[in-house]
């Protein structure tokens, strides 16, 4: 199972060098559909290399910085991620992150994963069911989305246009926010697969907008956990050092990519993701 | 801070965002009050915000990226048998359960007083993680300078959240 190259011993300069080149893939992924890295990292680490999976969560908490900031600063300054939304929606995340890292846990992991699994397949169903749906929202009668002039545009280089649209459904975006946020310190992954359709689905943000967005947050939701990870020591700089190397690397690249492509294919590879982050969810909740 | 004209990507705001519809993202709050020119000169802000903010996370990106560069040449160096040519060491025993690593301030700066590798591995990790809690702090900043209050306010609430989630874990 574990990684042996012609019997060799692999040295931890073949464990740097092969996990960065790993970690450029995640990135790639992970700022296209605006879950981060840590999607690919865990079951690599864990499955791969055999590492403790406490230490592959604390790998994927950094990938997910290193592809939130690595892509956000390209996202931002195209004006494809709604900095007013994402700014907004963080109230209810660090909120969710914080509590979670501190919430003894009632419900056992197991429930949680086999729950969480449910939830996500529900939300890939909906996702794809969705897949043709482009048109933004023209008026929105949200109180706070007008209060908080949460609206936006942004310019399609697929489509060659600049495309307005309106916010709405912010209570249940925020509530969806929460969960996402408490997810994410409880589990250590997921926190992206839940923001991504808060947005698309509840609150009618365009999906290229709404992976944009979700990069530009998942970063703080999980620097409100990383103090954490760190201090219990999750944080292997052996395995971390190539992670954010090449998460940086791969979300650069991965940053260009998502104006291009149309949004419908940006939905069909999150479906696709997402079906096998539920499937890997229901998996480590139902099977003994 | 002069962004550069080709690479910037965005078309200058006022060339399609026309008085009558304010549908810009981040316009400003109370922004159907304003006059034409008042909504360029906010236009104006907003951009630079953006610009402000991505600029930001870019260099907080590099510079972490740097000094992990640093710290894993320097452990490269240090550890001759950790590369392939001399072999013999397996990555396990860098990365398993029992590995010993900084994980506190004290450990970390004794680490970094012995010009460790794997320590400044760390620090350049700790920049990684500092760089979003940086990115809340300069927006709170930028909405204020945008006059917006309701968002200062939330993003506000954002920042002392994060910063109390690191005081609360104990760092």
């Amino acid at each position: 199972m574990y990684v042996h190259v012609y019997n060799r011993t692999v040295t931890p300069f073949d464990f740097v060098i092969s996990l960065a080149l790993v970690s450029v893939a995640a990135g790639v992924l992970g700022s296209l559909i605006g879950l981060g890295g840590g999607v690919v990292i865990v079951p690599v680490l864990t499955l791969l290399y055999g590492v403790d999976i406490r230490l592959a969560i604390g790998a994927s908490i950094v990938s997910v910085i290193a592809t939130s900031s690595g892509a956000a600063a390209a996202y931002v300054r195209e004006r494809m991620t709604n900095l007013r939304v994402g700014m907004f929606l963080e109230i209810a995340t660090v909120t969710g992150a914080l509590s979670g890292a501190y919430l003894t846990t009632l419900l056992p992991t197991r429930f949680l994963f086999a729950f969480f699994g449910l939830v996500l397949a529900y939300s890939s169903f909906t996702t794809f069911k969705r897949r043709h749906a482009a048109q933004p929202l023209a008026v929105s009668a949200d109180r706070i989305a007008n209060y908080f002039d949460l609206h936006g545009s942004y310019y399609d280089p697929a489509e060659e246009q600049e495309i307005p649209y309106k916010v709405t459904g912010t209570k249940l975006g925020l509530f969806l926010m929460y969960v996402a946020g408490l997810v994410s310190a409880l589990l250590g992954i997921g926190s992206g697969a839940l923001k991504v359709p808060a947005m698309d689905g509840a609150m009618r943000l365009p999906m290229k907008v709404s992976s944009a967005t979700s990069n530009f947050m998942i970063g703080v939701t999980a620097a409100a956990s990383a103090g954490v990870y760190f201090v219990r020591g999750q944080i292997d700089p052996v395995i971390a050092a190539p992670v954010a190397i090449g998460v940086l690397v791969g979300a650069t690249v991965g940053a260009r990519v998502l104006g291009r492509v149309a949004s419908k294919t940006v939905r069909l590879v999150f479906v696709v993701v997402l079906v096998i982050i539920s499937l890997e969810m229901l998996q480590k909740g139902l099977v003994p | 801070m002069t962004p550069n004209p080709g690479q910037d990507g965005a078309p200058a705001p006022v060339a399609f965002d026309t008085p009558e519809e304010g549908v810009r993202a981040g316009s400003g709050h109370a922004r159907r009050n304003m006059t034409a020119a008042e909504l360029a000169l906010m236009d104006e802000k907003v951009r630079k915000v953006e610009v402000l903010i991505s600029m930001v996370l870019r260099v907080g990106v590099v510079i972490s990226a740097l000094v992990i560069l640093v710290g894993l040449v320097l452990m490269f160096a240090h550890h001759g048998s950790y590369l392939s040519v001399r072999g013999g060491v397996s990555y396990k025993v860098l990365t398993s359960g029992a590995t010993q690593f900084p994980h506190s301030f004290a450990t970390l700066r004794n680490s970094l007083a012995h010009a460790d590798g794997r320590g400044i591995v760390v620090l350049g990790v700790m920049v990684l993680i500092l760089t979003p809690v940086l990115r809340v702090a300069v927006g709170v900043l930028s909405f204020l300078y945008e006059r917006d209050i309701p968002m200062a306010s939330v993003t506000f609430y954002v920042l002392v959240v994060l910063i109390a989630s690191f005081f609360l874990a104990g760092v």
